[in-house]
């Protein structure tokens, strides 16, 4: 079993235009930032990417919408990122808004093998439009369907050569589910190590769900919102 | 007539020991300074975190730590980290006790709406849909009235709504409302705010029985 890759670059070369993809993070924390510049070096375009967010202007995945590879959005929350509002606006880009559990939940479902989950997030509004409605012991349920990628690409945060995963702090959010959800899963790892070297009962995501893996490098981790309390509270 | 820190005050009143609370953006993440002393409560962060701490000192932050507005946080002894699948799995269960969060419109009936003005740039419901679906409790934390001085409390929602009959109190700058039976019940006022005053700033239906007592922070 050899699932170790050099880089993002052979671990993205047979993602082809058109192809629908899943990308973890939330925001810019625990985002597969190698794996994305590689993407973008690749010129690959009209992908589907299935991401709670959408970058900002020039870093994660909107360096993506910069050199206009994204045909279309999934996600929940896209309101950091200018260029995405002017090609959205442009009619350019196509976005599909998804509640952000229901979200989670449809990536999870596709990597427990369940075609659909039933969500109350969304009955009565127009996220329920044009979807089946059952109810159950007196309240009603969407069903949304379980997603179908031809690839995910995770950060973890440590990972071993049999591709096990664990991720840290909140840079795990959407990565394990996504991570399980994908036909092909791509890994980018802080830290690769050899089989054995990670205790099993640490072990966020097991191996079965990871096809390839590599040390990524160069990490910037970009943060957001920087926010501190004052240093005269240090007492 | 109180301002935004007055009303994260008074909704810190509604949070009790041993609650697990989600707090929205806006003035509901400044509920967290006005919890009371002595009180022990777990803040959720819906992007996977349980335990919530304040803001990390200068040079301290991490990059990997952050909660669901994007802002660099801390831990606190028992926090738990798990992925967005169990962070709405939690939510959707039941389990977290209250969630406070910010409108731009709350109907008679307790619909909200908070996500989108149409014609205007959507940037998506977040969580936010997940979380009014199924949470125990709703606190509204918002402005009676917004900018063109109109009421805010509606018998309809005209904006797209983000949940139906879910809103069960709203805490604004004239007064506490309880929201049952189709109707605005007013709870308290704010010192210096008139009957008047709320019956301007309400546009659905209002129900005020007996003496209402002045709100207390």
């Amino acid at each position: 079993m050899n699932k170790v890759i050099a880089n993002a670059k052979e671990g993205i070369k047979d993602i082809k235009d058109g192809m629908t993809v899943m990308l973890g993070g939330f925001g810019l924390c625990g985002i597969p930032e190698n794996c994305i510049d590689a993407l973008v070096k690749s010129g690959v375009k009209d992908l589907t990417c299935i991401s709670n967010n959408a970058g900002v202007d020039d870093f994660g995945i909107g360096l993506l919408l910069k050199s206009k590879q994204v045909k279309k959005m999934i996600s929940s929350y896209v309101g950091e990122n200018a260029e995405f509002e002017r090609q959205l606006l442009s009619g350019e880009l196509e976005v599909e808004l998804v509640p952000q559990g229901t979200l989670a939940t449809r990536c999870m479902a596709a990597g427990y093998g369940m075609p659909a989950i039933f969500t109350p997030a969304g009955v009565g509004t127009e996220v329920a439009e044009g979807k089946e409605i059952r109810n159950f012991n007196g309240k009603d349920y969407l069903m949304e369907m379980a997603f179908e990628a031809d690839f995910a690409i995770v950060k973890a945060w440590k990972g071993d050569t049999m591709g096990n995963l664990i991720y840290k702090s909140t840079a795990r959010n959407f990565n394990p589910v996504m991570a399980m959800g994908g036909k092909i899963t791509i890994a980018e790892v802080e830290e690769l190590v050899p089989a054995g070297e990670l205790d099993p009962n640490q072990i966020h995501t097991p191996g079965i769900y990871v096809h390839r893996i590599f040390e990524g490098k160069n990490y910037e981790k970009r943060i957001e919102q920087r926010t501190v309390r004052p240093e005269d509270l240090k007492t | 007539m109180l301002d935004k820190t007055g009303i994260a005050r008074r909704i810190a009143k509604e949070v009790k020991d041993g609650m697990y609370v989600n707090l929205g953006i806006g003035i509901p993440t400044l509920v967290a300074n006005y919890i009371p002393e002595g009180i022990s409560v777990v803040l959720q962060s819906e992007n996977g975190l349980l335990g919530m701490g304040p803001f990390p000192f200068e040079g301290e932050e991490d990059a990997d730590l952050i909660n669901a507005g994007k802002q660099t946080i801390t831990t606190l002894p028992g926090s738990a980290i798990f992925d967005s699948a169990m962070s709405f799995g939690m939510i959707r269960a039941g389990k977290v006790d209250l969630t406070i969060l910010g409108a731009m419109e709350v109907s008679e009936n307790g619909d909200i709406a908070n996500w989108k003005i149409p014609g205007k740039m959507v940037k998506g419901m977040g969580g936010a849909m997940d979380l009014v679906a199924s949470a125990q409790n709703i606190i509204v934390a918002m402005q009676q009235v917004n900018k063109n001085g109109e009421s805010k409390l509606l018998k309809t929602c005209s904006l797209p709504l983000t949940g139906v009959k879910c809103v069960k109190k709203v805490v604004t700058e004239l007064g506490v409302y309880e929201v049952k039976n189709n109707a605005f019940y007013l709870l308290e006022m704010a010192k210096g705010v008139t009957i008047q005053q709320i019956k301007e700033a309400t546009s659905g239906k209002l129900v005020i029985e007996g003496k209402i007592p002045e709100m207390n922070l």
